[in-house]
């Protein structure tokens, strides 16, 4: 009994982060039905954008509170990986929004190569992987045989609100509405006074920047490598189409899956099994509801 | 009438002629290993740029996975080799070994065509990266084949001659495809699928097909690439593979085979010649892996449709599809039409 | 024997009744013309006829075959065929290739054959390429063969699109708005096109028009509808003085 909670508990926490990344790939998605296959990078990105800004902190002021620290890092992390997303945006898919679709998402996998590869050349970066420093004190509490740290309660709590948070933007603010409505009819939106470029730099920045909350929990808690974009962008992408890709809480409720069969798949296969179910989860789904778990079919337009 | 025989038979002998140039220069020592090696990647890349042309470029459509299925053909390839066929007559199996590599993905390409065309859009690049990743994942975990330390014990199989045979074949192939109804039929898909479907075309059928070939294409180049380097292991076959793919398809040109000639040329000889000015100038070789993605987004920003987009050679298109043997065609019809000349 | 038969076909679209019971009896060799406001349904009648949309209720029979779920291709091989509202060609492929597409299901090579060069794979080639330079040859388009279509001229991507759909060896041909966007010189050309190619390939018509020029010149017979229903079927003449032709037409002033 207590492993299985124990283990529901990880999943959670690796969940979170899926979830997280999950949402940029989908907020993106619904709003210029485009995959961003650079958001897994963007992800990676930001969880050195953490360690570099934790790094330079910590070794300019050791004495500081830390949860002064994991804030300024927390907030840095966000702001710069939203930059570089709408950067990206503008310079590499903007120019392509009239192409045919499957222009910019090709586009967007070479971005995120790009981002990879860069790294790994990137003499400060390179390819070994490496620890952020402690950010929050590492506390493990033993409540009835089950193990809770301190990094494992904040990397939950944080995505809650964090996921919460979005959900409010999405549904009440004007900026939530403008999305919503860019996403139906991309052509009329701009007719009825909605800026539509603004709007879509601000998904970037918005997608983005949850990423980096997600990778700089990440970091807290795992190594960080250029890699990982990959292994954990593709997983977050699984979980975005699961989910239903273009649905916000569809996209929190993919990567929560995803935590479960990345957690429990090791209990029941060979751990080197855990791309296999995800991937075959993934393709199964698809043959049986294209749209994922909360999607809507797609109207052909003729 | 020396330049009306020329016309229809000078492309075949050349072809053949150059065909004894492949055994013996390279076995002469006229050309160094180094080309030989180089030449022979420019072929087996020509066939994976053809291979994923036909989907990506003809048919507009993205599939993410054509790794998997060169992964399938090496594979497939290389356990025939190795484990069925008597190694003392291992080139004269050779043939047999990539046909079987070939048609085992095709097989795999037509368990993924068959699902993955219900609906267009971006499904077919999910199910296609889906599938890239079962495979490899699958091959990590069979320790029969070497799971992830890979698979080796083939034979340096692969000449110069039979990439070269290979890819004349696979020009020839894709040839007679594009300029059929199939072909035509693709190429329609690509810009206005509810209006092929309307004049007569079945779109369900020449999807499939169309998939399965170019897997097919993909697992001859896997079974060749294999038995070049008599080492395989399922970290050659990852998206950043499919990437090469991409950027040789669109820097050739979509919808063109001369292009995916051209591209999968310029971009090895090009990446080679990267090699060496980085080695002059003491830069890391991981720069390299850089220049790819770099690439495929310049291109699809400035020059979606690459050198060649949608244009063809003279020498790869039939004979009768010439300007000029159109224009008599076209004159005798006219000729004929005056008697009843009753048009509106 | 009766064309083309519709029974109480209706379709939905979410919430919108895009056609509402809507009863067609199509003789061999008719010219009937389909009118009635933006919005009332008229394409969608096509669409349901083609197989682009799979009706919500009702029948469709062609030549005592039912269409409804019948993959569009096979309607078109059936004897149907269309051409759209706002000229939809292979915009990037030539005028020849756009004609020769439409000869997909009359070859009967298959694809290995093709890819083989086989005789049988030539053979039949070359007679597509034969009829399709024919047909293009009496629409006038033969010098064009090899221009890109996107290249043409309005008035020459209309009748590429006409040539194009007789390509498929149609019974029953359904022309959505061909006079869109024409000058009264071309109107007046255009009429005279539809007429003879109905002599000449033994056609059905089935014409959607705004134009009440071409309508009451070249109709036998004339529906009306408006929000998917029918509200009209005559003559142009009994429809010229119909009142709630009038009323859909002009408003209910008028009345």
């Amino acid at each position: 009994m207590e492993f299985y909670v124990q283990q529901i508990l990880n999943a959670l926490q690796v969940g979170s982060v899926y979830a997280l990344i999950a949402l940029g790939y989908t907020m993106v998605y619904g709003i210029l039905t485009m995959i961003n296959f650079a958001h897994g990078d963007i992800f990676m990105v930001s969880t050195y954008l953490a360690f570099f800004t934790s790094t330079l902190i910590l070794g300019l002021a050791s004495g500081l509170n830390p949860i002064v620290v994991f804030i300024a890092t927390l907030l840095t992390a966000m702001f710069g990986t939203a930059l570089l997303a709408v950067v990206i945006e503008r310079l590499a898919y903007k120019p392509l929004r009239t192409a045919p679709r499957i222009s910019a998402v090709i586009t967007a996998l070479g971005v995120g190569l790009f981002l990879e590869n860069f790294m790994v050349a990137f003499k400060p970066v390179g390819p070994a992987p490496r620890f952020l420093p402690h950010l929050i004190p590492a506390v493990n509490f033993n409540i009835g045989g089950v193990t809770v740290s301190t990094i494992q309660i904040v990397i939950i709590v944080v995505s809650a609100l964090v996921m919460l948070l979005l959900d409010t933007i999405v549904r009440r603010t004007m900026v939530g509405t403008a999305m919503r409505a860019i996403s139906w009819d991309k052509f009329t939106a701009p007719l009825m006074g909605v800026p539509v470029d603004r709007v879509i730099s601000m998904t970037f920045a918005l997608g983005a920047s949850i990423a980096a909350v997600g990778g700089t929990l990440y970091g807290m808690a795992y190594t960080i490598d250029p890699y990982m974009g990959i292994r954990i962008g593709w997983w977050a992408f699984i979980s975005a189409v699961v989910g239903g890709i273009g649905n916000i809480r569809g996209a929190m409720i993919g990567g929560f899956i995803l935590g479960f069969v990345e957690i429990f798949t090791p209990v029941f296969l060979p751990s080197t099994y855990r791309d296999f179910v995800a991937f075959s989860l993934l393709l199964v789904l698809l043959i049986f509801r294209p749209t994922g778990i909360l999607g809507r079919p797609m109207v052909q337009k003729v | 009438m020396k330049s009306a025989f020329w016309k229809r038979w000078g492309l075949l002998l050349i072809l053949v002629t150059l065909f004894p140039l492949t055994i013996v220069l390279p076995q002469s020592g006229v050309i160094n290993p180094y080309i030989n090696l180089v030449l022979k990647y420019v072929g087996i890349n020509i066939i994976l740029t053809i291979s994923l042309n036909l989907v990506n470029g003809y048919m507009g459509e993205f599939s993410v996975g054509h790794a998997g299925f060169m992964a399938i053909g090496a594979y497939a390839a290389s356990i025939l080799t190795v484990w069925v066929f008597p190694r003392e007559a291992g080139a004269f199996f050779f043939p047999l070994a990539l046909i079987a590599g070939g048609v085992a993905a095709g097989i795999a390409g037509l368990g993924i065509a068959v699902p993955a065309f219900r609906t267009r859009g971006d499904y077919l690049a999910i199910v296609t990266l889906a599938f890239n990743m079962i495979i490899k994942s699958v091959l990590e975990n069979m320790e029969v084949i070497g799971g992830p330390r890979g698979f080796m014990g083939m034979e340096k199989l692969t000449s110069l001659a039979w990439v070269y045979v290979c890819v004349i074949v696979t020009l020839f192939l894709a040839r007679n495809y594009v300029f059929s109804n199939f072909g035509r039929g693709v190429l329609s898909l690509r810009e206005d699928e509810i209006a092929s479907g309307l004049v007569s075309v079945n779109t369900r059928q020449v999807k499939v097909l169309t998939f399965v070939f170019s897997a097919f294409l993909a697992g001859i180049a896997g079974g060749l690439f294999a038995h070049e380097l008599q080492f395989i292991n399922p970290r050659s076959f990852t998206i950043l593979k499919s990437t090469d793919m991409l950027v040789m398809v669109y820097l050739g040109g979509i919808g063109s085979l001369g292009g995916s000639v051209l591209g999968a040329t310029v971009y090895t000889l090009v990446l080679e010649g990267l090699r060496t000015v980085l080695q002059q100038f003491g830069i890391s070789q991981e720069w390299r892996l850089v220049v790819a993605p770099l690439m495929l987004i310049l291109l699809m920003i400035f020059r979606p449709r690459g050198i060649m987009g949608l244009r063809e050679f003279r020498f790869l298109t039939p004979r009768d599809d010439q300007p000029e043997m159109l224009a008599e065609q076209r004159k005798r019809i006219k000729a004929a039409s005056r008697i009843d000349e009753v048009s509106p | 024997m009766t064309m083309l038969h519709t029974k109480h076909l209706t379709h939905w679209f979410g919430g919108l009744r895009a056609v509402h019971d809507f009863n067609l009896d199509l003789q061999p060799g008719e010219l009937v013309a389909i009118i009635g406001p933006n919005g009332a349904g008229k394409t969608t009648v096509f669409n349901l006829i083609t197989g682009v949309y799979r009706p919500t209720e009702g029948q469709i029979v062609f030549q005592g075959q039912n269409l409804v779920g019948l993959p569009t291709h096979r309607i078109i091989v059936g004897g149907v065929a269309r051409t759209f509202q706002n000229v939809r060609l292979f915009k990037e492929l030539t005028v020849l290739d756009n004609v020769r597409i439409a000869h997909y299901a009359r070859a009967g090579y298959l694809a290995w054959e093709a890819m083989l060069y086989l005789p049988r794979f030539t053979r039949q080639e070359a007679q597509i390429r034969q009829d399709t330079l024919e047909l293009l040859d009496i629409f006038d388009l033969a010098d064009l063969a090899e221009t890109v279509s996107r290249n043409l001229p309005y008035g020459q991507q209309r009748r590429l699109e006409i040539a194009r759909a007789l390509a498929t060896r149609p019974t029953l041909l359904l022309l959505d708005e061909p006079a869109a966007g024409m000058n009264p010189a071309e109107v007046e050309q255009l009429m005279e096109t539809i007429l003879w190619i109905r002599r000449q390939f033994n056609l059905t018509i089935l014409l959607i028009e705004h134009q009440m020029r071409v309508v009451m010149g070249i109709a036998e017979r004339i529906k009306v509808l408006d929000f998917g229903q029918t509200i009209a079927d005559g003559t142009p003449a009994e429809i010229q003085n119909h009142p709630r032709v009038i009323e859909a037409y002009l408003g209910v002033e008028a009345v």
